[in-house]
């Protein structure tokens, strides 16, 4: 019997589904390290970390990047979903742009009014510098 | 008896609101399909997750170590009422009804002793409720959705309200009231337990799911462990039934808008051929009253 070379993933958003499509290899961002997906990979839950998942679905085309805000990961054999909140092409967002916010956020972090103020400023800080990293392909700290 | 000019007039105005309600009826119409749209679209992401618990929750002993979002606090002294209605009225008995039935289910609840809190998402609920419970609402969320489609992002600020106010100890259980959207002609105000977690089916440990549990629990690995991400799963959750009853809800409002306004369009017709009739009435009796008048005159003569 041929093993299938390809599995169904799915990238879906509380908003709609963003993504379905059969995929080679998925390289997903796990909350304890990257992980790849490949056919009859085994079946796992995982929760994801904000950052950059990579959809391999043709040999010599390059990946399809998207970022994701943090989310859950549900592989099994022939299936791989992937729940996540935010989702972003990586060639969508601007570097200029999150230096900007990075910037803003700094500054409204020395503004906060209160604690869980702050926490929600943090969470945005986070996100906008995964992005980020995701767009120059580094690590931003 | 009005005159031949007042009677003109009204028949001009009750025009000009037929304008009005046909005008509204159609923009519901349209924004109906938008909202149901929307709803639509939304179903996978709560499939999956639905799914994504049962998995989770079938391969983890609920007990006390778990999240208190599951198992509750061992209290049940304080509720926190989520009443989810829309921001803009003519829309029928959309928030009526269910600011009556937010209003019987507190009502309820303190006889049973128990204390009430009111978080309300919607201005007309919190208008309606603030006659009675002014004291017992707590905040309240309005300007949701506004004109476009409503945004996870909103459910989520709301979800993350109601679990700063749990993890502050504030309620012990918290229910959510929203229209339920069973059909354009039917919302029916429905109750949903947010907090303690009920799944809609059972989690009951008979040997049934527990055999399943076995069969899953063979199948799946966690990263990171099972509590973990039952633990985040949880939060998100809320996050997704909040957000399901926001769609849900808008979709009602308008579909119960367009049934009134399509009520309102039918009145105003009728209420236009009565008036067109007692004109013409009236016009043709002063008709005929000049014409004996005239006949009268010219007989004395």
């Amino acid at each position: 019997m041929e093993a299938q070379d390809t599995f169904n993933f799915e990238l879906v958003s509380p908003e709609e589904k963003l993504i379905s499509a059969p995929a080679k290899m998925v390289v997903i961002p796990g909350e304890e390290g990257d992980f790849g997906v490949l056919p009859n990979h085994a079946a796992t839950i995982s929760s994801i970390r904000p950052g950059v998942i990579e959809i391999f679905s043709n040999d010599n085309e390059a990946p399809q990047r998207i970022f994701i805000a943090g989310g859950f990961a549900d592989v099994s054999e022939t299936n791989c979903t992937v729940l996540a909140e935010e989702a972003v092409n990586v060639k969508d967002l601007n570097k200029d742009d999150l230096e900007q916010t990075i910037r803003n956020l700094t500054e409204d972090m020395t503004m906060a009014k209160d604690d869980a103020d702050l926490k929600r400023i943090e969470h945005k800080l986070v996100l906008a510098k995964a992005k980020l990293s995701a767009v120059i392909g580094g690590i931003v700290i | 008896m009005p005159s031949l000019k007042e009677y003109r007039d009204r028949i001009a105005s009750v025009k000009s609101t037929r304008k009005i309600t046909s005008a509204m009826k159609m923009v519901a119409a349209s924004k109906l399909k938008k909202a149901q749209d929307q709803a639509e679209k939304s179903q996978p992401y709560a499939t999956a997750m639905a799914e994504m618990m049962g998995r989770v929750a079938a391969n983890l002993d609920v007990g006390a170590g778990s999240s208190k979002l599951l198992v509750g606090t061992g209290k049940d002294d304080v509720h926190l009422l989520v009443v989810v209605t829309a921001d803009r009225g003519l829309c029928g008995g959309f928030n009526g009804n269910l600011a009556r039935k937010a209003r019987m289910e507190a009502l309820e609840l303190e006889r049973a002793g128990k204390t009430v809190k009111i978080l309300c998402v919607g201005r007309k609920g919190r208008d309606v409720l603030k006659r009675e419970f002014a004291s017992k609402i707590v905040h309240s969320f309005t300007g949701i959705g506004g004109k476009n489609r409503i945004a996870f992002a909103e459910a989520d600020e709301v979800a993350q309200y109601i679990l700063g106010q749990f993890d502050a100890g504030e309620f012990d259980v918290c229910t959510m009231l929203y229209n339920e959207f069973k059909s354009v002609l039917v919302q029916k105000p429905s109750a949903q337990q947010l907090i303690p977690f009920k799944a809609p089916e059972s989690q009951a440990n008979d040997n049934v799911s527990d055999k399943q549990a076995e069969k899953q629990a063979l199948f799946y690995d966690f990263e990171p462990d099972e509590q973990e991400i039952l633990g985040q799963l949880l939060p998100k959750n809320l996050g997704i039934q909040i957000f399901r009853a926001l769609l849900d809800s808008a979709a009602g409002e308008q579909a119960a808008r367009m049934t009134a306004m399509d009520n309102a369009t039918r009145n105003a017709g009728d209420r236009i051929n009565a008036l067109t009739l007692e004109y013409n009435r009236a016009r043709q009796a002063a008709i005929t009253k000049e014409l004996i008048e005239i006949i009268s005159g010219a007989e004395a003569v």
